[in-house]
């Protein structure tokens, strides 16, 4: 019970971060909605329940044009399937007799960001790292979608510029540490860089969404890397992202 | 019409649960196999790279300030500075150099 408490009260520090960011972020997908004709009170429900950027974004501007509901359901998945691969990922940071209820509820809230943070603790996940976690960021990135309903462009834009890279920090915080024990890291997070860049700037490969771009990049530079330069199980250990 | 807005949000929220639900509620053991268990353990590293590049100079007003974000951030990280105080860092030296941006 206490060893639970710890890992909530880790879990809200390090969510504070994210709260934050998201709130950023958050605050101009409410500018999003607001034009595609949310209340603010659906733009916190619809923040609430998906705690996705990209999907709320996708989704708002299709409801702006009344899009059928079977496009809404295929560009959500599309551009939300990265949290396949990191729902993946998480299942074996778990401890494997962690209960379905647990699995239920750290899966509302699998987040570029929260999946960062949870791969990056030290063995084996305590699910209520997740809900401290949670606990933090979910209403910074539901009343950040609510306040950007309502106050619309009153932030000035110089803060919300600052604000929205603070969640680029966190990444940074989380792969750079490990990047300087271990050079295979090190190697594949400056080529995973490069070929990101190289894909939003070339010709036709621009034309990928950044959610595909991601999928695409993640699943064959990691398997690529995988077959190259297998991990052992000690190594593991060591370098818990 | 209003009511068509919660259709939408119930579809938004189920398709994007159900993708993240149905991985960590089936797969329950260890993968014991090396090429996968390798793959899922350079996923985070490769996913969160793709994101922060070049996505880091296109969140600001400016891509100079995004590109000091990034100089800073990883600088800041490869010393040791913990996850807040990255992002809060790099918070800063964006405000401040799009500051400097305008004064000239």
């Amino acid at each position: 019970m206490k060893n639970n408490l710890r890992w909530y009260k880790n879990g809200m520090r390090d969510g504070i971060p994210i709260a934050l960011g998201y709130f950023a972020v958050a605050f101009t997908l409410g500018i999003v909605a607001k034009n595609a004709g949310l209340t603010a009170f659906q733009a916190l429900l619809a923040a609430g329940l998906t705690n996705a950027s990209a999907g709320g974004y996708a989704g708002f501007t299709l409801i702006a044009e009344s899009a059928p509901y079977i496009e809404v359901a295929v560009t959500e998945f599309i551009v939300n399937v990265r949290y396949l691969l990191m729902s993946c990922a998480l299942s074996q940071k778990l401890h494997p007799k962690t209960s379905t209820l647990h699995r239920a509820i750290v899966a509302f809230d699998v987040t570029d960001e929260v999946f960062g943070i949870s791969m990056a603790v030290k063995g084996d996940l305590n699910p209520f790292y997740n809900y401290g976690a949670m606990t933090v960021s979910i209403p910074g990135w539901a009343l950040g979608a609510f306040f950007g309903v309502i106050m619309g462009n009153v932030l000035p834009a110089s803060l919300v510029s600052a604000l929205s890279v603070g969640l680029y920090g966190m990444f940074l915080a989380i792969i750079i540490p490990p990047a300087r024990k271990n050079k295979v890291i090190a190697g594949l997070v400056i080529l995973s860089m490069a070929l990101s860049f190289a894909f939003s700037r070339l010709p036709v490969l621009s034309g990928i969404s950044s959610g595909m771009r991601v999928i695409i990049l993640t699943v064959a530079i990691s398997l690529a890397a995988a077959i190259l330069f297998p991990v052992k199980e000690t190594e593991e250990a060591e370098n818990a992202v | 019409m209003q009511y068509k807005v919660y259709i939408y949000i119930i579809i938004m929220a189920a398709v994007t649960y159900a993708i993240r639900i149905l991985p960590l509620a089936l797969i329950r053991k260890k993968i014991t196999n090396v090429t996968l268990r390798s793959f899922l353990f350079y996923v985070p590293y490769v996913t969160l790279a793709v994101m922060t590049f070049p996505a880091i100079l296109e969140a600001t007003n400016s891509i100079w300030s995004g590109l000091a974000a990034l100089i800073a951030g990883v600088a800041l990280a490869y010393f040791g500075v913990s996850l807040f105080g990255v992002a809060v860092c790099s918070c800063a030296v964006v405000f401040v150099t799009e500051l400097i941006i305008k004064l000239f």
